[in-house]
C-alpha cells in the first residue's frame, strides 16, 4: 500500500472533499427526482429572483451596515442582475436611483460608497456601470465625465498603476477600475495608460494567472482584471497567453464551478471571474496564435519588439491607426467585433450545471456554494458567469445560442454582456454611442 | 487609546465632551435606493463622525469616534483615512494603533482597509516593525492560511522592512501541515527569487527541485508542486527541457498509473518545447490508452493530448485545442 495513503488528509483535503460531497448531492438529487421535480431544479427561478433583486433596492436590512461604503456596489450588482434576466425598474426606481447616485458623486469628480464618502475607484466603477445599465440620457449625463477624468489622474501613481482612493492602496483591481471606467466613458489616453502596462506583467505569476500585487498567488479576480486591463489599453500580447490559459483551464474543477486559485475551493462568484477570462481569451485568438508560432519557432513567447508590431496588426486590426484618446476610446468597440474563432476552452454546460444547481436557491438569489447563505455579490457574478457560458459557442454577439449551448430549458437565456465591463451588451452600444457624440 | 474607553457606553449625544458638536445625517435624499436599515447607534456614530469629518476636526474625540466607526462597519474607508490624518496630527502612538488593528482584524481578516492601515503604520514605525507584522502575520495565517491579504502584507514587510531569515522554514513548516496549500508554495516562490540572502532562482535551481519532486512523488495529483516546478525554470525553457529530473518526474508519475494529469500536461508541454522523448515515455504513454481511444496517433504529443481529453472531461475543450495547435516539431 502507498505510503501516502496512511497519512491522515490536510486541510485543504479535508475542505475540498467535504465540498466535493455536498456538490454531488445535489447532482444525485437531480436524478433521483421525478421528472416534473427534475424540471424545476433545471429551471432559472426568474420571478424569485427578480423579487430577490428588487426587495434590496427598496430596502436593506440592519445588517448591511458592513456594505455602508459599498452601496453604489449594491446598486449595480442588483441592477446588472435584473438586466441579466431581461427585466427593468419602473422609472420611479429609477429616477430614485440616478438621484442616489448623484449624491454619492463627489463633486472633484469620482463616487464614494455613499453620500458624503471620499470617491473611491471601485464605487466610481459601480456607480458608472449602474448608471450605464439604467441607461438613457437622464442617467448617462448626470456622470460628470471631465471631473471622473480629473479623479482619474489624480489616483494615478508615478508608478504608472493606480490607487483606489487618495493614498489608498495599490493594486490589478485599481488599475482594471480605472481603466475600465476612461474607456467606457471615452475619456481613457496616453497619460491614464501610461506604465499601467508594465504594472500589470510584474503580476503575472509563475502559475501563469494574475496576481493583486507583484509576488502575490494568481487569483481568479486579479486575473480578470489585468487581462480586461491589458485589452482595454492595446497590450495584451504583452502578457504570456499561453501560461494564463493553462492556469486559468485547471481552475474548473471536478464540482464544475471555479475555484480562485489553485487548490482552493470553488466559489460561484468566479463563474464570472474565470468564465469571463474565457470571453476575452476567445476573442484574442490571432494574438495567442502569434505567440504560438513564436514559441514554435524556439523563441520566447512574448516581449518581443516583433510579436509586438505583428500582433497590433494582425491581431487587433484598426486599433492602432489613430492618435490620441481616439485610439484607445475605440479598442472596448472594436473588441465585440472580433469573431469568436475558437471554441470555448472550458466546460460551458458543467459550468452552467453548477450555477443552476449548486449556486441557485429556489427562493431567490445565489451563493457561493452549497450552505452558504445568498448574497447581491454572488447573484450578480453568478448571473454574470451564466451568461458568459451560455453565449460561449456564439461566434459574434448577435447569433443567438444553439439550445445545446443551454443547460436546462431555452427559457434560461439571459441577455449578453460585454466582457471587458460586464455591462448588458444593447447597454453598452447606447453608452457608447452617447458618449463618443458627447 | 482604547477604541471604547470605561465609561463611554453612553450614547454620544449624552456626553459632555460632545455637547458643541452638531451631528451631521447622511444625506440620502427623500428617496434613496438600497437603503439600509440602521440601527440608531449606527447613525449617531456616523452623524457625529461626519460633522468632525466635515470640519476637518483632528482631535482625540475625533479619533475616538474613527474608532466607534470603524468597529461597527471597517469597510468605511472614508473612516480609516480620516483616521490616519487624525494620528499624523496627533502625533500618535502607533504602536498602540498596532493593538487597535489587531482587535479589528480578529473579526474582520479578509478586509482591505485593516490591511492597508496596517501598512500604513508598518511604513511610519519602520524596522522597529518587522517582527510584530511577520508574528502578527503568521498568527492570520495560522487560523486561516490562504488569507490573501495576510500573505500580501507579510511579503511587504519583508521587502521593506527585511526578516528574511526564518522565511524558508516558516514555508517548509506550512507545507508540512498542508503540502496542497499553493499559497505556501507561492511564498516559497517569493523567497527563492527575492531573498537577498539564498542567491536567487538559479543558485536556489536543484535543491529547489529535488524538494519539489520529493512532493510530486508522495501526491502527483498535487497541482501545486507542478506549477512550481516549472515556475522553477522561467524563461529558461532550454534548462527545463533539458533537466533530466523533470522529464524523470513524469515517468515515476506515468509508470504508476495513478493520477497522471499532471504528469501528461508536464510531458506535452515538454514536447512543445522540443523534448526528444525515450521509447520509455511512449510506452507509458501507451499503457494509459483505453481501447476506445484512437489508436492511430501518430505521435506522441498528439497521443498525450487524446488521453488527457479521455481522462480529464472537465478539460476536453482544451486537449482538443492543444492537439489542434501542436508545434510542427511535435508531428
Ligand atoms: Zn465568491
Amino acid at each position: 500500500m502507498d505510503s501516502s495513503e496512511t497519512q491522515s488528509p490536510t486541510v485543504t483535503q479535508r475542505e475540498q472533499w467535504m465540498v466535493e460531497s455536498q456538490v454531488f448531492q445535489m447532482y444525485e438529487l437531480l436524478s433521483s427526482v421525478p421528472r416534473n421535480a427534475q424540471s424545476v431544479l433545471l429551471e432559472l427561478q426568474r420571478d424569485k429572483h427578480i423579487e430577490f433583486l428588487t426587495n434590496g433596492l427598496r430596502q436593506l436590512g440592519p445588517s448591511f451596515c458592513v456594505l455602508d461604503a459599498n452601496r453604489p456596489w449594491l446598486c449595480y450588482w442588483i441592477l446588472h442582475s435584473i438586466a441579466l434576466l431581461g427585466d427593468s425598474v419602473d422609472d420611479e426606481l429609477e429616477n430614485n436611483t440616478i438621484d442616489f447616485l448623484s449624491r454619492c458623486q463627489d463633486p472633484n469628480g469620482g463616487y464614494g460608497g455613499g453620500p458624503g464618502q471620499m470617491p473611491h475607484l471601485a464605487t466610481t466603477y459601480a456607480a458608472i456601470n449602474a448608471l450605464i445599465t439604467l441607461g438613457g440620457h437622464r442617467s448617462l449625463s448626470s456622470i460628470n465625465r471631465g471631473k471622473v477624468y480629473t479623479f482619474l489622474r489624480r489616483m494615478k501613481d508615478p508608478s504608472g498603476a493606480f490607487r483606489m482612493h487618495d493614498a489608498g492602496e495599490m493594486d490589478v483591481r485599481a488599475c482594471y477600475t480605472a481603466i475600465s471606467v476612461a474607456s467606457v466613458l471615452t475619456i481613457l489616453d496616453d497619460e491614464l495608460v501610461k506604465g499601467v502596462g508594465n504594472f500589470i506583467l510584474s503580476c503575472q505569476t509563475y502559475e501563469g494567472g494574475i496576481s493583486g500585487e507583484p509576488g502575490s498567488e494568481a487569483h481568479g479576480g486579479y486575473t480578470f482584471c489585468g487581462l480586461a486591463t491589458m485589452v482595454l489599453i492595446g497590450e495584451v500580447n504583452r502578457l504570456d497567453l499561453t501560461s494564463l490559459i493553462d492556469w486559468v483551464v485547471f481552475r474548473q474543477g471536478v464540482e464544475g464551478g471555479f475555484q480562485g486559485r489553485t487548490n482552493k475551493l470553488v466559489d460561484g462568484c468566479y463563474s464570472f471571474w474565470q468564465g469571463g477570462v474565457f470571453a476575452l481569451i476567445q476573442k484574442l485568438h490571432s494574438i495567442i496564435e502569434e505567440q504560438l508560432r513564436l514559441l514554435d519557432a524556439g523563441g520566447s513567447a512574448i516581449d518581443s519588439p516583433q510579436l509586438a508590431s505583428i500582433s497590433c496588426h494582425s491581431g487587433k486590426r484598426g486599433l492602432h491607426d489613430t492618435s490620441g484618446s481616439a485610439k484607445f476610446s475605440n479598442i472596448g468597440f472594436n473588441f465585440l467585433k472580433e469573431p469568436a474563432e475558437m471554441e470555448p476552452l472550458f466546460h460551458s454546460i458543467a459550468l452552467q450545471q453548477y450555477i443552476i444547481l449548486c449556486s441557485q436557491l429556489q427562493e431567490g438569489g445565489f451563493r457561493d456554494k452549497p450552505g452558504k447563505h445568498r448574497d447581491y455579490y454572488h447573484t450578480c457574478y453568478c448571473l454574470s458567469g451564466l451568461s458568459v457560458a451560455q453565449y460561449s459557442y456564439s461566434k459574434d454577439a448577435d447569433s443567438p445560442p444553439l439550445p445545446r449551448a443551454v443547460f436546462g430549458p431555452y427559457s434560461n437565456l439571459l441577455e449578453p454582456i460585454h466582457p471587458l465591463y460586464n455591462v448588458i451588451l444593447d447597454l453598452y452600444h447606447e453608452a457608447h454611442e452617447f458618449f463618443s457624440t458627447s | 487609546m482604547e477604541w471604547k474607553e470605561e465609561g463611554e457606553e453612553r450614547p454620544l449625544s449624552q456626553r459632555p465632551e460632545w455637547s458643541d458638536v452638531t451631528p451631521v445625517p447622511q444625506d440620502d435624499g427623500p428617496n434613496p435606493v438600497v437603503p439600509i436599515a440602521y440601527k440608531d447607534d449606527f447613525t449617531e456614530t456616523m452623524d457625529y463622525f461626519r460633522a468632525v469629518y466635515f470640519a476637518d476636526e483632528r482631535s482625540l474625540r475625533s479619533l475616538h469616534v474613527t474608532a466607534e466607526a470603524i468597529h461597527m462597519n471597517a469597510g468605511n474607508y472614508t473612516v480609516w483615512h480620516f483616521r490616519r490624518l487624525i494620528l499624523g496630527a496627533l502625533n500618535a502612538d502607533l504602536h498602540e494603533e498596532l493593538n487597535f488593528i489587531k482587535k479589528v482584524a480578529n473579526g474582520n481578516p479578509k478586509n482591505y482597509q485593516i490591511w492597508h492601515h496596517r501598512r500604513w503604520v508598518a511604513e511610519k514605525l519602520g524596522s522597529d516593525a518587522t517582527s510584530k507584522e511577520l508574528d502578527f502575520t503568521k498568527k492570520i495565517l495560522s487560523l486561516d492560511a490562504k488569507n490573501y491579504h495576510a500573505w500580501s502584507h507579510r511579503q511587504w514587510v519583508l521587502q521593506e522592512l527585511g526578516g528574511w531569515e526564518d522565511e524558508l522554514d516558516y514555508c517548509k513548516q506550512l507545507l508540512e501541515d498542508d503540502i496542497f496549500n499553493n499559497s505556501a508554495w507561492n511564498q516559497r516562490y517569493f523567497v527563492i527569487t527575492k531573498s537577498p540572502f539564498l542567491g536567487g532562482l538559479e543558485a536556489m535551481r536543484e535543491s529547489e527541485v529535488n524538494y519539489t519532486v520529493g512532493a510530486i512523488i508522495a501526491k502527483p495529483e498535487n497541482e501545486s508542486p507542478w506549477r512550481y516546478l516549472r515556475g522553477l525554470y522561467k524563461d529558461d525553457a532550454q534548462s527545463w527541457v533539458n533537466d533530466p529530473q523533470v522529464s524523470s518526474v513524469c515517468l515515476t508519475v506515468l509508470s504508476a498509473k495513478r493520477n497522471t494529469v499532471f504528469a501528461l500536461s508536464t510531458l506535452l508541454d515538454l514536447l512543445c518545447h522540443g523534448f526528444q522523448p525515450s521509447q520509455d515515455f511512449i510506452n507509458a504513454v501507451d499503457a494509459l490508452k483505453t481501447p476506445d481511444l484512437d489508436q492511430s496517433d501518430s505521435n506522441l504529443a498528439t497521443a498525450v493530448c487524446s488521453v488527457l481529453g479521455h481522462m480529464d472531461p472537465m478539460r476536453v475543450n482544451y486537449w482538443a485545442w492543444r492537439k489542434n495547435k501542436l508545434p510542427a516539431q511535435t508531428a
